[in-house]
C-alpha cells in the first residue's frame, strides 16, 4: 500500500485519534476521584491556613478540619441563615457563585483551641492573568480579621503568584478591620506609601504585581460587602450580650 | 542487549552529547523550572519517562508513519503521554502538579522530544530507541538539577527546601541573592556550565 496516499493518510490520522482519544478518557476515568480527593484536601488546607492551622501531611487534613470547622452554613444579603445543612459552604463552586443573580453567601464557622469563633468567608475574583480566590477570616466581633490565605490559578511565578507564596501579603490582612465608626469600610490593597481617601485599613500592594494587587483588592471590596447585613447581625447580637 | 551502538546511545547524552549542553535543546523549560531541585527532579522524570515513551512508541510505528504528516504523528503521540503525565502528577503528588502547572504542558514543546523523535527514533529499533529517550531524558535532568542546585543554593539558602546556610550566616549580614531565583541567573549558569563543559572537552570547541 501506497503510505503516501491521500486515504492511507486520511485513515492513518483517523485511528490514531480515535485510539490516543480512548486512551486518555480512560487514564482520566480511572484517576479521576483521587484527583477530586487531592483538589478537595487542598481546598481545606487553604481554608486552614485562613485560621492560621499550619500545613499537614494529606491524612491529617480531613480530620484536623472537621475538628476545628464546627459549622457551615449559606446566608443571604441580609444575614439571614438560609441552609445549614454539613458541608453546604465547602461544596459551594464560588466560580458560579459569583455570578448568580441572586447569591446564597457561603459562611463556615470555625472554633479555635482557645475557644473564639472565626467565621471565614471564601472570596473569588479576577487576577492578570485568570481567577484568584481566598479565605477570609473574620473575628467573632464580626469586625476585625483574623486570618487570609489567597490563592490563583496563573499568576506570574514570583510577580503576582507572591499573593500565595509569600506569607507576609496574606498575614498582612490579620488584625485589619472592615468596619470603621459602624459603617462598612473594606481593608483596601494600596500602592506603597498611598492611602485610602475614606479613611479604610489598608495594606501594602506587591511590588510588581499591580493588578494581580489590585485584583485582590477589588475581590475583597466586591466578595465582604455583600456580608454586610451577616456582619452587621453578629455586631448587634454582640453588643445586645 | 547492550552493544557499543546502544551504549553510546545511552550514554553519549551524559556528556559527549548532551542535549542541553551540545545539542543546545530544552533551554527554555531549563530556565523555568529550575528556581528550586524539587520541580526541577520531578521535570526530568517527567522528560524521562515522556522521551523514553514516545521514543518506543515511534520507534514501533516508524514504518507505518507516512512521511508526510510525520510531525503530527509525533506531536499527538507526545501530547497523549504528557497529558497521561500530567493526570499521574495531579493524582499522586498534587502539590508538584500545581508548581509545575504551565511547565508539565510544555513539554509538549519541548525541544528534545521532538529533536530526539526526528533524529533517532524514526530511524532506529524500539530498544536502541528506548535507550536514547532514557539517555538523553537523563542528560537534561542532570543539567537540570545541577543548576537548580545552585540556583536555590544562592537564591533561597536551601537545598531541596531544606535550609543549608545556617541561621549565624545571615545573622552576620550574609543575604540571599534575589536575582538567582529570576530567569536569567539560569542563562548565566546554563552557559558557566557549558563553559566548564567545553573547556574539558576541547573536541566540542567550534573555531
Amino acid at each position: 500500500m501506497n503510505k503516501n496516499s491521500n486515504i492511507y493518510q486520511i485513515l492513518y490520522s483517523a485511528i490514531m485519534v480515535v485510539l490516543v482519544g480512548t486512551v486518555l478518557a480512560f487514564v482520566y476515568m480511572a484517576l479521576k476521584p483521587k484527583q477530586d480527593d487531592n483538589i478537595a484536601n487542598d481546598k481545606r488546607k487553604q481554608i486552614l491556613s485562613a485560621i492560621h492551622i499550619p500545613t499537614m501531611t494529606d491524612q491529617q487534613v480531613k480530620s484536623t478540619y472537621q475538628k476545628y470547622i464546627t459549622a457551615e452554613m449559606l446566608v443571604d444579603e441580609q444575614g439571614n441563615v438560609v441552609d445549614s445543612t454539613a458541608n453546604v459552604a465547602f461544596e459551594v463552586d464560588m466560580k458560579n457563585n459569583v455570578k448568580a443573580s441572586d447569591r446564597k453567601l457561603p459562611v463556615l464557622v470555625s472554633k479555635l483551641d482557645d475557644g473564639t469563633t472565626k467565621y471565614i468567608i471564601p472570596v473569588y475574583g479576577a487576577g492578570l492573568w485568570g481567577p484568584i480566590w481566598g479565605y477570609i477570616a473574620v473575628g467573632a466581633d464580626g469586625k476585625t480579621i483574623y486570618g487570609a490565605n489567597f490563592s490563583h490559578e496563573s499568576e506570574t511565578p514570583g510577580l503576582g503568584a507572591r499573593i500565595t507564596d509569600d506569607p507576609d501579603f496574606a498575614n498582612a490582612f490579620s488584625g485589619k478591620t472592615l468596619y470603621k465608626d459602624g459603617a462598612f469600610k473594606c481593608v483596601e490593597v494600596m500602592k506603597k506609601g498611598q492611602q485610602p481617601t475614606n479613611g479604610a485599613d489598608y495594606i501594602d500592594a506587591l511590588s510588581g504585581a499591580t493588578i494581580t494587587s489590585r485584583g485582590v483588592g477589588n475581590m475583597m471590596q466586591q466578595c465582604m460587602a455583600l456580608y454586610d447585613g451577616f456582619f452587621k447581625k453578629i455586631q448587634t447580637q454582640n453588643a445586645n450580650n | 542487549m547492550l552493544s557499543k551502538k546502544n551504549k553510546e546511545a545511552l550514554f553519549n547524552p551524559l556528556s559527549k552529547d548532551n542535549p542541553v549542553l551540545v545539542q543546545i535543546l530544552g533551554i527554555c523549560s531549563t530556565l523555568a523550572v529550575t528556581a528550586s531541585m524539587e520541580p526541577a527532579i520531578v521535570m526530568g522524570i517527567s522528560v524521562i519517562a515522556v522521551m523514553a515513551l514516545s521514543n518506543v512508541i515511534i520507534s514501533l510505528i516508524r514504518k507505518s508513519i507516512p512521511t508526510t504528516i510525520r510531525i503530527i504523528v509525533q506531536l499527538v503521540v507526545v501530547a497523549a503521554l504528557v497529558i497521561i503525565v500530567q493526570q499521574f502528577l495531579i493524582a499522586f503528588d498534587y502539590d508538584v502538579s500545581k508548581q509545575l502547572s504551565v511547565f508539565i504542558g510544555l513539554i509538549i514543546t519541548n525541544c528534545i522530544l521532538m529533536g530526539r523523535l526526528e533524529a533517532f527514533a524514526l530511524n532506529n529499533r524500539p530498544w536502541p530507541s528506548f535507550l536514547d529517550g532514557i539517555g538523553n531524558g537523563l542528560g537534561y535532568t542532570i543539567i537540570l538539577v545541577i543548576v537548580a542546585a545552585v540556583r536555590e543554593l544562592f537564591g533561597s539558602g536551601s537545598l531541596m527546601g531544606f535550609q543549608v546556610i545556617p541561621q549565624w550566616c545571615y545573622d552576620h549580614g550574609y543575604e540571599n541573592n534575589g536575582l538567582m531565583i529570576l530567569p536569567p541567573m539560569a542563562l548565566i549558569t546554563v552557559a558557566c556550565i557549558i563553559w566548564v563543559h567545553r573547556a574539558r572537552n576541547p573536541e566540542l570547541m567550534e573555531n
